[in-house]
């Protein structure tokens, strides 16, 4: 079984900051690490290969750095790694983004899933994944806790849902995107580490790929980040307070009443 | 202070932290109250290639023949900053190991090394309930009948006991020599007259398994003797030679361990307006906790490194390794409980543990006071050189 898993290297921090000015992300002085979401599909896609067979092509596109998440991928187990990274691809939104993957794993050709990360802690937009899915006119299942059964044809999962899961069975070859549920990702080990550091990454740019030159980069995304910043708080509250859950009710009544006039 | 460690070794040091912090850490305190066996960490380990760091290169290992105890130091030690117990669940497959790598022959090399360099645990069986360090009080006996060797006895306090699937066991073949008529032999679980008893309850490591090895007429084939009949003394000694400096690595971290909480605490906690830090009777404490361990490093990184370097007298190195390392970490551990005041006591707080799982790194393989025997024994013969 071949598998591709999409991963993204995004600053070490939960409290992204953003240059007002150009509304994007600031990445100096934060330390890079592979999305955390995505550290469970490339986990799952290791185990799936030790029970299975086959190999797991870790890739990614992003600045040249973004390489050394490839190369932490390999340290946990990845077979091969291919950086995505052009001049071209830069500005590009998740339908850009998602494009230019899709071009990326039709190249590779040969797989039978694609694995990502349920959403990117620093975008949280979780629409790369399911638009890779789409460019690729392929089944997707996105909130993917648990693989209960694979083969070459079809897989049978559960997705996750607010209040539990659906069962669905899909045909391969097929994208997932995958939950925290579903694994413990593990640590590197000490022979992935030193393969990590002499491994060749293969580097495509758009040149490499059949790519449309309208639908990559700025050019090629329909959507335009305007601004982003942290919502103010508004809106007032008050916290009813009361000897018993009777006499708070009433409090919130005698409250509520005059609003509705 | 800088130990002048290559980059790989830096790099299993920094990768067996931060599966100590992030693995182990979390759930030692659990280990340790239901006295738990730490199977997913092994596991982890395994995965990681930690077991490999004492299994030579063409055995599936990755380090020369005749090296790597540097490399098992650094991981028993973070290992044990963060809980003894595990840390001496890992080691204690390198000790069951040693003698396979120091007196195996080819075959039992080939049939055992790989597999525990997949993270099968292994553990070395000598003590018994009445040959502790008297190891010519041994009970346990091998009789040869034919193409085997037939197994009577009872071996008891076996770290990994009833864990572990490949054993080295010392058994009297020849009763009337001494010491000189003990051998030894690989004994897989699994072998028909071979099971567990009683598994201990114990002050601390309580995450190890400590148990008894009951063997009754146990057939054991005869290739598993390790070298020549009567040899079971002389692999017990430099077993223990190659094992020592692992123990005072444990010894080590549970003593960095407790400072570092100690550390920690005395920076936050706040009595008579201030930090108690910034008192100079604490400051003075944490200077000489740090010192002492920070030569205990010293002295068990040095022993290491000659092991590393093809010495094969370590004997007396390796035994002040251990002594000063594990005295050191009762100390320190017991000055860390004591600088956390009264909640140093309780079970809640997690110094409590440190100073329980320091107390065995003084007595087993060999006590400190058998360590000085041993010390002293090498002195004079110097001498006499």
């Amino acid at each position: 079984m071949d598998i591709i898993v999409c991963i993204k290297q995004v600053p070490d921090t939960a409290d992204v900051k953003i240059n007002p000015e150009t509304n994007t992300l600031v990445r100096e002085g934060v330390q890079s690490i592979i999305n955390p979401f995505d550290m469970y599909a490339i986990e799952e896609g290791i185990r799936l290969k030790e029970k299975h067979g086959g190999k797991v092509i870790a890739i990614t596109m992003g600045p040249p750095q973004a390489e050394s998440a490839l190369r932490e991928a390999i340290a946990m187990g990845v077979d091969e790694a291919i950086l995505i990274t052009d001049r071209a691809f830069a500005g590009s939104d998740t339908y850009a983004t998602s494009y230019t993957l899709s071009r990326a794993i039709d190249r590779i050709a040969n797989y039978d899933l694609i694995l990502c990360g349920k959403q990117a802690s620093d975008g949280d937009t979780a629409q790369v994944g399911p638009g890779i899915a789409t460019h690729l006119d392929l089944p997707q299942v996105t909130y993917v806790k648990k693989i209960v059964s694979i083969d070459e044809e079809k897989a049978v999962v559960e997705r996750m849902t607010e209040e539990g899961y659906d069962v669905v069975e899909v045909s391969l070859p097929a994208l997932f995107t995958v939950v925290k549920e579903i694994n413990e990702p593990r640590p590197p080990s000490l022979r992935g580490k030193m393969r990590a550091k002499k491994v060749e990454i293969p580097r495509w740019t758009a040149e490499d790929l059949d790519v449309d030159p309208d639908k990559i980069g700025l050019k090629g995304s329909p959507t335009q980040v305007v601004k982003i910043f942290t919502p103010e708080r508004t809106g007032e509250h008050e916290i009813i307070e009361g000897e018993s859950p009777e006499e708070m009710a009433d409090k919130l009544v005698e409250k509520l009443l005059p609003l509705l006039k | 202070m800088d130990y002048l460690l290559t980059e790989f070794q830096q790099e299993i040091r920094d990768l067996a932290w931060e599966i100590a912090r992030d693995k182990v850490m979390p759930v030692a305190q659990e280990l340790d109250e239901k006295n738990e066996f730490p199977h997913e960490i092994m596991k982890i380990l395994a995965q990681s290639d930690f077991f490999r760091l004492f299994v030579p290169e063409e055995y599936g290992g990755l380090v020369e023949n005749g090296k790597g105890m540097l490399e098992l130091c650094l991981v028993t030690e973070q290992l044990a900053r963060a809980c003894g117990g595990v840390a001496v669940t890992y080691a204690a497959t390198a000790l069951g190991i040693f003698p396979i790598i120091l007196y195996g022959n080819e075959e039992q090399k080939k049939k055992y090394l790989p597999r525990v360099a997949e993270g099968t645990l292994a553990a070395f069986a000598v003590t018994e309930p009445s040959a502790g360090s008297d190891i010519s009080a041994i009970q346990t006996t091998a009789r040869k009948e034919g193409d085997y060797y037939v197994l009577n006895g009872t071996k008891h306090f076996i770290t990994n006991g009833g864990e572990a699937d490949i054993y080295v066991v010392i058994a009297m073949t020849n009763k009337a020599k001494g010491p000189r008529g003990a051998s030894a032999f690989i004994v897989e679980k699994g072998t028909p007259g071979f099971e567990f008893g009683k598994k201990e309850d114990k002050m601390g490591i309580r995450a190890s398994a400590t148990r008894e090895l009951i063997f009754n007429e146990c057939k054991v084939p005869k290739e598993n003797l390790l070298g020549r009949e009567g040899m079971g003394f002389i692999i017990t000694l430099k077993t223990f030679d190659m094992s020592r400096p692992g123990v005072a690595a444990q010894a080590l971290g549970i003593a960095q361990g407790a400072f570092d909480l100690a550390l920690d605490y005395v920076r936050k906690r706040e009595q008579f307006g201030r930090p108690i830090s910034s008192f100079q009777g604490i400051q003075w404490m944490l200077a000489d906790m740090a010192t002492k361990i920070e030569a205990a490093r010293a002295l068990v990184y040095s022993v290491a490194r000659m092991a590393d370097a093809g010495h094969t007298d370590i004997a007396k190195e390796s035994a002040m390794a251990k002594m000063f390392a594990s005295d050191v970490a009762m100390e320190v551990t017991t000055d860390a409980v004591q600088l956390f005041g009264g909640y140093g006591y309780m079970k809640e707080y997690p110094v409590e543990k440190f100073m329980r799982d320091a107390k065995i790194t003084q007595i087993y393989e060999g006590t400190n006071q058998i360590q000085r025997n041993v010390i002293a024994q090498h002195l004079i013969k110097e001498a006499l050189k």
